[in-house]
């Protein structure tokens, strides 16, 4: 074990077990994934992406590239979980991934020695012969090689949920910054939520053997970390990564709720997506440690200084035996300080710098180790773990110092992904060597290493500041280490040996990021996608601005000339099922019932989706060999005796007002000003681009007060038409609407013997004779004793029907009622598919003519078109393609072989002419069996279709393997008297 | 230089030093004949078919940014032809046949993977509609099968056949259809274009026209003027703009559309897939990313980004047709602006200004189409007359009446 | 997204829909002949669509029901002022 003795926030009473590519070992809890494989002295992980090359842990945080694991089984298997996040729990599973057939021997390694061919770009110029080799060859080859962990394929057995918070600070991070930032918002009374992606606050107080106040910083942290939680106007999230950042003061949150447990607790999702709406927002996300590019900068063993520093403070794991340090900054030298007071060698410190502060080189030599200033490491030998150093002083000659790790401090990249999330970009500043925010968005600030400043004492007085201006007042800033080192940018070593990595994931090296400029790619934008560099899973967070800085010296371009990176949403990756929460499966979008549902079940109904909607399709019977026959069965049965159908689903619009009957003029291409009281009237309205919206009976209840009903699939957008025409064009019309589809259960009584069937429930005082009752009455009525009612005279069927209405809570009741009374005038329940027969039969439109291009003249609707008013839509209804006489419009269709089953989507040809675009004649809309005729019918949409009854057509159905010939006919197939509507 | 086997090895063999940029990067020129505003994929597509077909050698394409920055490297890389509408079929299969042919055009590897696109469909109403749609492609030449759930089942059996909320009962698929790398289409016209002798001018902006007696003379820009005989906009998602300095409105509203990549994976989805019964189509890359996407943000817009109800809407479309997705991690969100119609389908037409042609209105639909969107543009700024294949793609037919609306919805802009 | 609905107050945008750019008043026709056909044309399809100031059309649906004005930046999406949309349309 490489675990100290003592020390480190881990809780060495619970020890965990858990296993790595099958091997059981432990850890403690407080353990990351990493810092227990690190205590095991597991250093190689996994591979890479492209090379196959070993690889290690890199960092200690959600920075990581390379250390990525597949986590837990089954289902549950998570690919490319990042072992430096992953908080160790009791019984965890990994796997190590993109390795055939282990970690330790990888045979596509051999692509490292085929590196030569396989630099920036070489799939665009190679695996074009022959042509046809793509698909079959080359691509299921790549494909199979590339991409990392393996899904599960299986159902996400967890489950997700959303959120919402209000707040006036916003705090993301609890490191120094973030927690003063929150103590002075939250000391003012201010409502704050402290978002920390860690399961500990702190930040890197937890991993710095820093002093605030006198105190270890850890236990400062831990302090404010009390008192905030004291205080009943802050909130305090840990496990809650800050991802987005949208319009209106709105942020997107993630809360690990269960991923630090084997199985989420049965009351618990797995993650939460929190939408947080906060007055401000301190950005105090600290920063990233940068690599260098040089040789070798890839093998196990080589880490961030800064890595090193949390797993030997934090995690009491000791990184190596003996450990080098390259650095650019002070950093190093801190983490060879640390090493050596835990009693670790150090074996030496090497500084790309000629000045460095005496102290820290004294210090350094105190502890044995050699130093090297003004000295590049120019590669590193070993596989599988780093064995030894090359180092350099002159770019010439190199001398090897042996070690087991090396810690890196390229600088560092303030994490700032979530102040560009809006559009802004940050800015280059040569102060700090790195690209800081500039512009933000309203509402928002930055503290702390986000915003370039990386002195621990400055950090804490950043975040006081931003406190305090996000609505806080000033609170006293604790004394602590100020200083802070010189940084000047250090990108690469020179003259380096081996593969110098800028992108550690995605396997880019700086020999790709040269070929990919000597090849035009001069662009920042350009140079990413053509060598993928900082489009992997950490997103390039160490590597990418190195790659890109590379560019802009060979371009000679100073940082400052070139556009600066943006970072696009999410901070970091989002499990797609916390994005969806609890909408998926059957809840993927509500389900509504209509009042007679449940009665429907217990009728044994078969269901259909319409829109939201379930709806009765049919009611099989016992015996019935399938859908057709019943279906049939039921058709038949309202055209002999009566039938009753459930529908409620239709829009129904109460519209009142003085001025009800002049909008409805306006609404409608027919008139309803002149409809008399008690009556209905069949209605077509128009987009104002003059195709049919939408049609349905409109009943006229009282001088001033109509009642619409709208199809089912447009009740929505009709109620936002009529308030837009309302509101918008007509505010001076007294007219008012509301939508009243939900407060009624409607039901259609249709059939000889449906009046029969109503008088059953009708109260007595209402007569509904034929003679008091016509054709296309309407009146409000009583059932069933006093029960409030309408009775609408129409019918969709052709048959004497009715539609009855009764308040919804009733709805059940009046079914179950009429069904018990009126069994013995032999109604029987019917569904949407005999419905459809019906009104097939009876050539009335529906959704599939009424498809939003199809004009009032296609669907055989024309003459309904007043000519002596203005309705929504009347002027471009006269455009010249809507006016054409060839336009397809409204037929019946019935085959010549009359035991054909005929299909809607067929298109229609003369026959004899070739098939191709140009002869299409139309296309069949709508079919069904017809028990009245006995064969199969359909309606269609058909060039000059009146006028063509009697001629024969191909119906051309190559989809389906279908073509034969179809008479047409007029669409109206039974009664096209309409006698059956008036007795 | 071309690219061929012996080309690698040799290049490989002398340290890969000696590759050439892929393009010129060029300085604008006082004058051209023919200059193409936007460095997109349509726009180079544009100038190489008019040196290549056309014979035009005095052309430029100005681009305001680095080439394929705007929706070129920024949609979800699907190319597929299965249109319901004779007016865009011709224009959409002329582009898979482009496609099928274009590495080797090319010279260039732009990844051309026919995996198949497969539309489901949830109800009888829509199998219909399906039906219609693919006979209407089979009329046309087109490939189309109509899968019923059985099949489905086989083609993609991680999909939830069990406990949808809108159940499966089949697919339209088109095996012709699948992926293409977005910007290695950008940078293989770029490069035939360039070898071509075109110009290709990149961080250069228009900022306005010169016309003269009403006719287009050139163009203003931030490197200055530069004289053109005829001018092509090939700017979607910025198309009103360019079209406000000429002086004329078009019917577009510009909207944010949206797209979702994951963290690489191992091969998981055989093609590209589409849920009926919500916004939500999906597939994965090379690389081993889902990419994925849905509706747009049905507000104006040239922010270039969205928000998050539209991410939500899609990724309920993904766990409502395949919870296998629920673990996988968005790794990546990005936007591009649309322009989109007023009838949903793209505009090929001379501009009501002399001199100059119109290319845009692509709604979300413009990747799928590059190449024949530069074949027929180049045709139409060349000859003056529009090719066979985008002759319905008029300006006037909104006037007149003859839309091409695919789903009906009518002059509503964000609908489509 | 952040939307003050004169009538509700400040509400998330997902309570809302929108329907598209304010086109300016509907047209008075004539005689529904081809001026008519130009004028509604020009209203029903074509647009501004500016790069920066617009106002568009976005209706409480989830809400209170109103019809509202809403002025906004097509750059950045900055909301600029709402209102009801009452009359917007009339000629």
């Amino acid at each position: 074990m490489s675990r100290l003795a003592e020390g480190g926030l881990i809780e060495r009473r619970k020890a965990l077990q858990f296993r790595f590519d099958g091997r059981t070992y432990r850890g403690f809890s407080g353990d990351t994934l990493a810092s227990a494989l690190l205590a095991n002295d597991v250093v190689l992980v996994g591979r890479s992406f492209k090379y196959h090359r070993p690889r290690g842990i890199f960092t200690a945080g959600s920075d990581e590239p390379n250390a990525l694991v597949e986590l837990r089984r089954g289902a549950r298997r998570e690919p490319n979980t990042k072992a430096t996040t992953v908080e160790l729990f009791d019984g965890l599973e990994a796997w190590s991934q993109n390795r055939f057939p282990s970690r330790a021997f990888d045979l596509l390694s051999v692509n490292n020695l085929l590196s030569p061919f396989l630099t920036a770009g070489f799939y665009y110029k190679s695996f074009m012969w022959p042509s046809s080799w793509w698909e079959k060859v080359y691509e299921p080859w790549i494909r199979r090689a590339a991409g990392l962990g393996r899904a599960s394929g299986e159902a996400d057995p967890d489950t997700y949920e959303k959120a919402h918070a209000f707040c006036d600070v916003l705090v993301a991070g609890s490191g120094p910054a973030g927690l003063m930032a929150a103590l002075s918002a939250g000391r003012a009374g201010a409502r704050v939520i402290l978002c920390e992606e860690d399961f500990l606050f702190g930040g890197r107080l937890l991993s710095e053997t820093y002093a605030i106040a006198d105190r270890p910083a850890a236990n400062w942290a831990m302090n404010a970390v009390a008192e905030l939680r004291s205080l009943s106007n802050v909130r305090l999230m840990p496990r809650t990564s800050l991802v987005a950042v949208y319009d209106g003061n709105g942020y997107a949150a993630l809360e690990r709720v269960g991923d630090h447990l084997a199985i989420p607790a049965s009351h618990q999702p797995r993650q939460r997506l929190w939408k947080i709406v906060a007055g401000r927002a301190v950005i105090a996300t600290g920063c990233h440690e940068r690599l260098i590019a040089f040789g070798g900068n890839d093998v196990p063993g080589v880490m961030q200084a800064s890595a090193i520093r949390t797993f030997l403070n934090r995690h009491a794991v000791v990184p190596g035996r003996s450990v080098s340090l390259f650095t650019a900054t002070d950093n190093g030298w801190r983490t060879a300080a640390d090493l050596a007071r835990a009693g670790i060698g150090v074996a030496a410190v090497v500084d790309s710098r000629r000045h460095v502060n005496p102290a820290l080189v004294a210090a350094a030599r105190r502890t044995g180790a050699r130093v090297f200033l003004d000295a590049q490491v120019v590669g590193v030998r070993g596989g599988k773990r780093v064995r030894s150093v090359e180092i350099s002083t002159d770019g010439h000659n190199a001398l090897t110092v042996p070690c087991d790790a090396l810690g890196v401090s390229g600088g560092f990249n303030p994490a700032l992904g979530l102040t560009s999330h809006l559009g802004a970009r940050p800015r280059w500043s040569d102060a700090v060597s790195a690209y800081v925010p500039d512009a933000l968005p309203p509402g928002m600030d930055v503290a702390g290493a986000a915003r370039g400043i990386f002195s621990l004492s400055g950090c804490l007085a950043d975040g006081a500041r931003a406190g305090a201006e996000a609505g806080g007042r000033r609170t006293e800033v604790p004394v602590a280490e100020g200083e802070c080192s010189d940084l000047e940018p250090f990108w690469r070593t020179k003259r380096s040996r081996g593969k110098a990595f800028v992108d550690l994931q995605n396997d880019v090296t700086e020999g790709d990021v040269i070929q990919a400029a000597r090849e035009g790619f001069i662009s920042g934008e350009h140079l990413k996608r053509y060598t993928t560099l900082g489009m992997a899973t950490d997103q390039g967070k160490t590597g990418a601005i190195v790659g890109q800085m590379v560019l802009t010296a060979l371009t000679g371009r100073a940082p400052e000339d070139v556009a600066p990176p943006i970072a696009r949403p999410p901070a970091v990756p989002v499990a797609i099922g916390a994005y969806a929460g609890l909408h998926r499966g059957r809840d993927f979008r509500p389900t509504r019932l209509t009042a007679g549902h449940a009665w429907a079940v217990e009728r044994g109904a078969t269901f259909t989706e319409t829109g939201q909607w379930l709806r009765a399709q049919w009611f099989a019977r016992e015996g019935e060999k399938d859908w057709l026959e019943t279906v049939s069965r039921e058709a038949a049965h309202v055209r002999a005796a009566a039938g009753i159908c459930d529908v409620s689903t239709l829009g129904k619009i109460d519209i009142q007002g003085r001025d009800a009957g002049i909008f409805l003029d306006r609404i409608y291409i027919n008139s309803f000003s002149t409809l008399p009281v008690g009556k209905a009237r069949y209605g077509v309205m128009l987009r104002e681009d003059g195709f049919v919206m939408d049609d349905g009976t409109t009943s006229r209840l009282g001088e001033d007060r109509y009642f619409m009903t709208t199809t089912t699939a447009n009740a929505g957008r009709v109620m936002q038409h009529l308030e837009f025409c309302h509101q918008v064009l007509w505010p001076e019309l007294d007219v008012q609407m509301i939508s009243v589809t939900e407060q009624w259960a409607q039901y259609a009584v249709a059939g000889p013997r449906s009046r029969d069937a109503l008088r059953k429930v009708v109260d007595r005082a209402f007569d509904i004779s034929d003679a008091a009752f016509p054709y296309m009455a309407a009146a409000g009525i009583t059932v069933c004793g006093g029960i409030e009612a309408r009775l609408f005279r129409i019918s969709f069927s052709g048959e004497l029907a009715y539609e009855l209405a009764v308040p919804a809570r009733y709805g059940d009741a009046l079914i179950r009622r009429v069904m018990d009374t009126a069994a013995d005038t032999g109604l029987a329940p019917y569904g949407t598919e005999a419905l459809s027969v019906l009104r097939i039969e009876k050539g009335h439109p529906a959704g599939n003519e009424l498809n939003g291009q199809t004009t009032a003249h296609d669907l055989g609707l024309g003459r309904l078109m007043s000519s002596k008013k203005d309705f929504i839509g009347r002027v471009l209804a006269g455009r010249q393609a809507l006016t054409a006489p060839d336009r397809p419009s409204l037929a019946g269709f019935k085959p010549v072989e009359r035991g054909k089953r005929m299909r809607g989507g067929a298109h229609f040809f003369v026959p004899g002419i070739r098939i191709e675009p140009d002869h299409v004649e139309g296309h069949m809309t709508s079919v069904c069996f017809s028990p009245a005729l006995g064969h199969w019918i359909g309606l269609g949409l058909l060039k000059r279709g009146p006028e063509r009854i009697g001629e024969h057509l191909r119906a051309y159905d190559p989809v389906r393997d279908e073509d034969f010939l179809v008479e047409v006919c007029s669409p109206i197939f039974v009664d096209p008297e309409g006698a059956r509507l008036r007795v | 230089m071309r690219y061929s086997a012996y080309n690698l090895v040799a290049q490989a063999l002398r340290c890969n030093r000696h590759w050439k940029p892929l393009w010129r990067d060029a300085a604008p020129r006082p004058a051209y004949d023919i200059v193409i505003v936007g460095g997109g994929g349509h726009g180079l597509a544009t100038a190489y078919y008019l040196a290549k077909e056309h014979g035009l050698s005095n052309i430029a394409v100005i681009e305001r940014s680095w080439i394929g920055s705007g929706n070129a490297g920024r949609n979800t890389t699907i190319i597929r032809s299965n249109y319901r509408e004779p007016g865009n079929i011709p224009l959409y299969e002329l582009s898979m046949k482009l496609w099928e042919g274009l590495e080797q055009e090319l010279n260039y590897n732009v990844m051309v993977s026919q995996r198949g696109v497969c539309n489901l469909f949830h109800s009888d109403a829509q199998r219909d509609a399906y039906a219609r749609r693919g006979n209407m492609m089979r009329i046309h030449g087109v490939d189309a099968e109509l899968l019923d759930e059985a099949a489905v089942r086989r083609h993609a059996p991680f999909l939830d056949f069990d406990n949808a909320r809108f159940p499966i009962r089949g697919g339209l698929l088109q095996k012709r259809g699948g992926t293409a790398r977005h910007d290695a289409v950008v940078w293989g016209y770029a490069r035939g274009a360039s070898d071509l002798g075109v110009d290709i001018i990149q961080n250069c902006e228009v900022t306005g026209f010169t016309l003269t007696a009403g006719r287009i003379t050139g163009v203003e820009t931030t490197r200055g003027v530069i004289a053109a005989k005829k001018v092509g906009l090939a700017v979607a998602g910025n198309s009103s703009r360019l079209a406000a300095m000429a002086g004329f409105r078009l019917p577009i509203e510009t909207c944010v559309l949206q797209a979702m990549v994951t963290e690489g994976i191992k091969p998981l989805i055989p093609g590209v897939i589409t849920f009926g019964a919500g916004h939500f189509y999906i597939s994965q890359s090379d690389k081993g990313g889902l990419v994925f996407g849905g509706d747009i943000d049905s507000y104006k817009s040239y922010a270039q980004r969205g928000n998050l109800p539209v991410i939500e809407d899609v990724c309920e479309g993904g766990m409502a047709i395949m919870p296998m997705l629920g673990r996988l991690r968005v790794l990546r969100q990005w936007a591009g602006n649309v322009d989109m119609t007023m009838d949903g389908s793209p505009i090929i037409d001379r501009a009501p200004v002399d001199g100059l042609y119109f290319n845009g209105g692509w709604c979300y639909g413009g990747f799928k189409a590059t190449p024949a969107s530069g074949f027929t543009f180049a045709h139409l700024i060349a000859r003056d007359m529009p090719h066979a294949s985008a002759a319905a793609l008029r300006l006037d037919r909104f006037s007149t009446g003859h839309v091409i609306d695919e789903n009906g919805q009518g002059a509503q802009a964000n609908l489509h | 997204m952040r939307i003050t609905c004169p009538y509700c107050g400040e509400r998330d945008s997902e309570e809302f829909s929108v329907q598209g750019e304010v086109a300016g008043p509907r047209p008075r026709p004539s005689d529904y002949g081809d001026a008519d056909v130009k004028a509604f044309h020009a209203y029903v399809h074509l647009r501004a669509n500016d790069f920066g100031l617009t106002r568009e059309y976005w209706y409480h649906g989830n809400g209170c029901r109103r019809w509202l004005e809403v002025s906004r930046d097509t750059r950045n999406h900055a909301i600029l002022g709402v209102a009801m949309a009452s009359g917007a349309g009339r000629r």
